[in-house]
């Protein structure tokens, strides 16, 4: 029998606490402003503004991420730290430092990302291998496809790219600001077009969608698709972010990617996504690391509360 | 019978020709590897060849182990790196000087994963982010206890690693013995098939009045047993500690039940298979080497042999669908 | 309840005033049952007449709400429970297989019986296992040893009947079969028929759900007839003819009289499905213009698929029996696993079949998604206060409702109807019904398959199915309980 209750009507604070990207956010509000009390005010934009950078990568990721989740149990991609290094290094070596060899650089990155996603999904639908194997090995095949690359190749980004990657608009991080844009897409996507609709349905109950004439495939295609493209763009950006890829400049990835999903709300069976609870989670995470620097607190007790902090709220929103 | 596509139909995976073939099938390709190191470097077939050859099998055959006590309930396990790595640090920081806090902690810790079990069970909380966010959990205690890798093993646990055992080196022995008592435990035994068959059909278990959270902890249980034993073999091995030492864990560990013959799914694994899945990816490197090929490729070698694999599997399986 | 006739000694189980309730429905209302030992007894109904739930409470998986459950005088009620029964010597096979599928017969076998412990465990229990298939069944050659997933549907059913009737620590007091005999084959199931005696020396009485009447008429002592959670009859099988049963069933309730004549029925043929039938049933499944058909018999007989089949065509599967003519939607009754979308609104519930239809360039407007919804839950009188309502908000029959309204708002010209009413309340039925005759007056052609008799008049004409082939095809004029109650059974006029 299906579970049907009467919902009462809420008082709006009650609503807001209800919605999945709340603790998120707030937690991110709070804990920014323990930073900037902690630094007795100074610095508060500056803060945010290399919150908003690092969190970027999060949230670029993220997004990848949060669309194969929300494709249905089962659905995961663990390719994501190894298609960023892949993108990165390669992207980098391409492009040899020289201004004028940007585009291709960006280009193959491009390429890559959706060669790496294609990958995925050839394993997964052809195989009928479950997607967490078939990423994984995927994404081993691409790490050391890196490691053999990165023999004697040179990772440093073009001048203009470095450039681009450290830009401030105001406050704001250029690439905060695309990472802002692409969300927008993203948010519209998943709530107003033919694919976010099916994807969402797909998530929620795949036999109700199958019935209802949905096409399920292209859109479970496309979730693949996009993590791989998201996952060598964040890389490109990141390697040239940080000055230059590194083969461990991802291994956070692995794990922060599914964080930063679960964290900001999406359901992790599936069915459910919230960009805005992304770059809430993003930022969380990245503020914490920032807050405990201030305090001069060891890793150690960020991954600690880190962990506590998924799990509360993974109590607290009764996700099952 | 009605042939009504309504009723739960059987899943393929079932239908696979023996699955009692797989870890042969496994234990052939493990065979081949070897055949093939020992034709390129006939040393690596003495004593203190396999022992080099072997010496890092130990921690990923007891990580194997912890990754198959949970995917026997069609779980997964996020965080058995880390707690791996939590096992080596207290282990390197302790066990020589302190011994009993050193216990205490790994008592604590082994309880945790049993209890961690328990929530998943008692919630039906989706193992994956429960493991996950426990896995930042595992981390950060490594590295509170040692911020830098550092610590040194107590004489004891080194010099038990380096026995020198008859006729072939330790990690054989082990392997052996890990194989026979997963065979028992998992598949032979009496209460094996409860634990089996909760991966299978739950619902139908606890029809006949079984508990899912007395299985869940105790596997669980069971997997953060093998972690802080593949933990105390890394401090033996490396002699040192380090939060990061066992990441890699994680997920080679999964891939070694898989290329052993597990599923994800419907509580299939075989011990004996895990063993040999453990073995296969650790010698997948030093196949390479002795083949002349940069070990820059293990991972794909890895990766490839993954996919395989399981393709492998899906043409029989299709095969078998057409046969049926 | 009068004791048991032939035997004169007390009855192994008694129940008294069972009642067992799901939410607001009534699925046992205060049952009484005694059960001699050593005796079979058929349990016979209709759908949803409350034989399996029951057998459940038989089995312990339920507890009752209310009544006693007597064994040697002692109420065991209050603390009824699956180990509980075990221990009482009750034994259940289910119709749904509770077997483990990565687990051979053997393994199987110690899931149930935890007594089965110790060295040689297994080589015991195999023998024992294959000397009681060998009581049942004869010769039967099963493989043991294989995971029983990969087994024959009836090789599995023969292993769950053994491991039931398996001696451990001591013949079992009570074996419940559910439809035993219809997916093991005519042989075994003929071979599991006569055992029933030989069991019965042991001290074991069997409870006996079938919809094979010649079966329950030769096999059974005594007979039990329900029908809305109540015991209607109880007889000797003796005294019975196989329209007796019939009876013992149905009640003699005449069937509502067909409403208004519809309007002139047209020609054109939309659906055509070959399919097997039984002598004198009709051999394919057709449907025309401005038509509802039914699809009748008891549940889990073909139906379902039939309507699966015709979807999955639709969908572009090659299906050589199956010819379609114009676009298909689906409406299940299994709300929560086939209909609804649980995380989404009333809105988005209801438009999400009709979004390929209405996308620009792969975006859907806002605006026009609100005036559909807004525009059918008008016209369906959904009850819900706003279309942004979530759907979990709604009651059963106005989830009913909107997932009726999706299927229509996509204009399909065929509407398959998979058991659209269950747990709809009265109104909202005869409502859904009136939209329904409504559409179908308008052109659409509607295939219901129902569980619920008196849904059938609403049908121009009915099939009946038994064992996935079509027993007999009854025009609206010519529609009865009885006429259906027997090509339900395979009991030709």
């Amino acid at each position: 029998m299906p579970p049907e209750r009467a919902e009462a009507p809420h008082a709006p604070l009650i609503r807001l606490a209800r919605r999945p990207w709340f603790y998120a956010a707030t937690g991110a509000v709070l804990v920014w402003l323990l930073v900037v009390a902690s630094a007795e005010g100074r610095g508060a934009w500056a803060t945010l503004g290399t919150a908003l950078g690092f969190g970027t990568f999060y949230v670029i990721t993220g997004l990848g991420q949060m669309l194969v989740i929300a494709a249905g149990p089962g659905n995961i991609d663990l390719s994501i730290p190894s298609m960023m290094t892949l993108a990165g290094y390669l992207g980098m070596g391409l492009m040899g430092g020289e201004n004028g060899r940007l585009a291709l650089g960006f280009l193959l990155a491009f390429g890559l990302g959706l060669a790496g996603g294609a990958a995925n999904l050839l394993l997964i639908r052809l195989f009928a291998i479950p997607p967490m194997i078939a990423t994984l090995a995927a994404g081993l095949v691409m790490q050391s496809v890196t490691i053999a690359y990165s023999r004697g190749s040179t990772a440093k980004p073009p001048p203009l790219l470095l450039d681009a990657a450290l830009a401030h608009l105001g406050p704001l991080p250029l690439i905060a600001l695309g990472a802002l844009l692409l969300s927008a897409v993203m948010a519209l996507l998943m709530s107003r077009s033919v694919f976010g609709r099916t994807l969402l349905a797909l998530g929620q109950n795949a036999r109700a969608a199958y019935l209802a004439g949905l096409r399920t495939g292209p859109a479970h295609a496309a979730a693949y698709l996009l993590s791989g493209v998201f996952a060598a763009l964040a890389g490109f950006w990141l390697a040239a972010y940080s000055g230059g890829a590194s083969l461990n400049m991802a291994e956070d990835f692995l794990l922060m990617s599914i964080a930063v999903v679960v964290l900001g709300g999406s359901r992790v069976s599936g069915g459910a996504v919230s960009v805005g609870g992304l770059w809430g989670a993003s930022l969380l995470l990245y503020l914490i690391v920032t807050l405990l620097n201030v305090w001069t607190v060891s890793a150690g007790l960020r991954y600690v509360l880190t962990g506590l902090i998924i799990l509360l709220v993974l109590g607290l929103s009764g996700e099952r | 019978m009605p042939p009504d596509a309504s009723r739960p139909r059987l899943s393929a995976p079932f239908r696979l020709s023996p699955l009692a073939a797989r870890p042969l099938l496994a234990a052939l390709a493990l065979l081949l590897m070897f055949a093939v190191i020992v034709w390129r470097e006939p040393r690596a077939a003495s004593y203190l060849g396999l022992r080099l050859l072997l010496n890092f099998s130990i921690p990923l055959m007891f990580a194997a182990f912890a990754a198959m006590a949970v995917i026997v309930l069609g779980d997964i396990d996020l965080g058995l790196g880390p707690f791996i790595g939590l096992a080596n640090v207290i282990s390197a920081r302790w066990l020589a000087g302190n011994p009993s806090l050193a216990a205490l902690l790994l008592v604590l810790s082994l309880l945790a994963y049993a209890a961690m079990g328990a929530l998943i069970a008692a919630r039906r909380l989706p193992s994956i982010v429960i493991t996950l966010g426990a896995s930042f959990i595992w981390l950060g205690a490594g590295l509170l206890i040692l911020p830098t890798p550092g610590g040194a093993a107590p004489d004891w646990l080194a010099a038990l690693l380096r026995l020198h055992t008859p006729f072939v080196p330790l990690p054989l022995w082990l392997a052996v013995a890990l194989a026979l008592a997963g065979q028992i435990l998992f598949i032979t035994s009496p209460a094996g098939v409860v634990l089996r068959g909760f991966g299978g059909a739950p619902e139908a278990l606890i029809r006949a009045g079984w508990s899912l959270i007395a299985a869940k902890s105790f596997l669980y249980g069971l997997a953060g047993a093998f972690g802080i034993l593949a933990g105390l073999a890394l401090t033996g091995i490396n002699t040192t500690g380090d939060a990061n030492f066992g990441t890699p864990y994680t997920l080679l560990a999964i891939a070694a039940v898989i290329v052993g013959g597990g599923e994800f799914a419907g509580g299939i694994v075989s011990p004996p298979g895990t063993v040999i899945g453990a073995l296969i990816l650790l010698l997948s490197g030093a196949l390479l080497s002795f083949l002349d090929v940069s070990t820059d490729w293990q991972l794909s070698v890895q990766g490839g042999i993954l996919i395989l694999v399981l393709a492998l599997r899906a043409l029989l399986r299709k095969r078998d669908a057409h046969a049926a | 309840m009068t004791g048991d006739p032939g035997g004169g000694s007390a009855p192994f189980i008694r129940l008294e005033g069972i009642v067992k309730r799901f939410g607001a429905i009534e699925a046992l209302r205060g049952v009484s049952l005694a059960i001699p030992p050593a005796t079979t007894l058929a349990l016979l109904g209709h759908n949803g007449a409350g034989k399996s739930t029951l057998m459940n409470i038989l089995a312990g998986t339920l507890r009752p709400d209310r009544g006693a459950i007597l064994i040697a005088g002692e109420d065991h009620a209050a603390h009824w429970q699956a180990r509980r029964a075990y221990g009482l010597g009750i034994r259940c096979v289910f119709q749904e297989l509770s077997l483990c599928p990565n687990l051979d017969a053997v393994e199987n076998t110690r899931i149930l019986h935890r007594e089965i412990s110790g060295r040689g465990w297994r080589r015991r229990t195999e023998a024992l296992l294959e000397e009681t298939l060998g009581r049942i069944f004869g010769g039967a050659k099963l493989d043991l040893r294989h995971p029983v997933g990969g087994l024959s549907l009836a090789a599995r059913q023969m292993i769950e009947i053994a491991r039931a009737f398996l001696p451990i620590p001591a013949p079992p007091r009570l074996v419940i079969l559910d439809e035993p005999t219809s997916s093991l084959g005519a042989q075994a199931a003929e071979a599991l028929l006569r055992f029933l005696p030989e069991a019965h020396r042991d001290g074991t009485a069997v409870i006996f759900i079938s919809h094979r009447l010649r079966e329950v008429l030769t096999h059974c002592r005594r007979v039990v007839g329900m029908r809305d959670g109540e015991i209607t009859a109880e007889r000797d099988a003796a005294e019975l003819t196989p329209e007796g049963l019939v009876e013992l069933m149905g009640s003699a309730r005449a069937a509502a009289t067909s409403d208004e004549a519809r309007a002139k029925e047209r020609d054109r043929v939309r659906v055509s499905l070959r399919l097997p039938s039984l002598p004198g049933g009709p051999s394919a499944l057709i449907a025309r213009e401005a038509e509802i058909v039914g699809l009748a018999g008891l549940d889990g007989h073909g139906q379902r698929a039939s309507l699966l089949r015709l979807f999955a065509a639709a969908q572009g599967a090659r299906m050589p029996d199956v010819r379609l003519d114009g676009r298909v939607a689906y409406v299940s009754g299994d709300r929560p696993r086939e209909g609804v979308f649980p995380l989404w609104t009333v809105g988005h519930n209801l438009t999400v079949g009709l979004i390929r239809r209405i996308q620009r360039w792969g975006w859907l407007s806002a605006a026009q998604e609100r005036e559909i919804a807004e525009d059918w839950r008008g016209r369906l009188q959904v009850r819900a206060p706003s279309i942004a309502t979530p759907i979990l908000a709604l009651s059963g029959g106005n989830q009913q409702k909107v997932l009726i309204a999706r299927a229509l708002a996509a204009e399909p010209d065929i509407l398959l109807l998979d058991d659209p009413m269950r747990g709809v309340d009265i109104g909202t039925k005869r409502e859904l019904f009136a939209v329904l005759r409504d559409e179908a007056a308008r052109g659409r052609t509607i295939l219901l398959y129902t569980t619920e008799t008196e849904e059938l008049v609403h049908c121009d004409r009915t099939y009946v199915f038994f064992e996935g082939r079509l027993a007999d095809e009854i025009p609206r004029a010519a529609f009865n309980e009885e006429r259906l109650l027997r090509a339900s059974f395979a009991h030709a006029a």
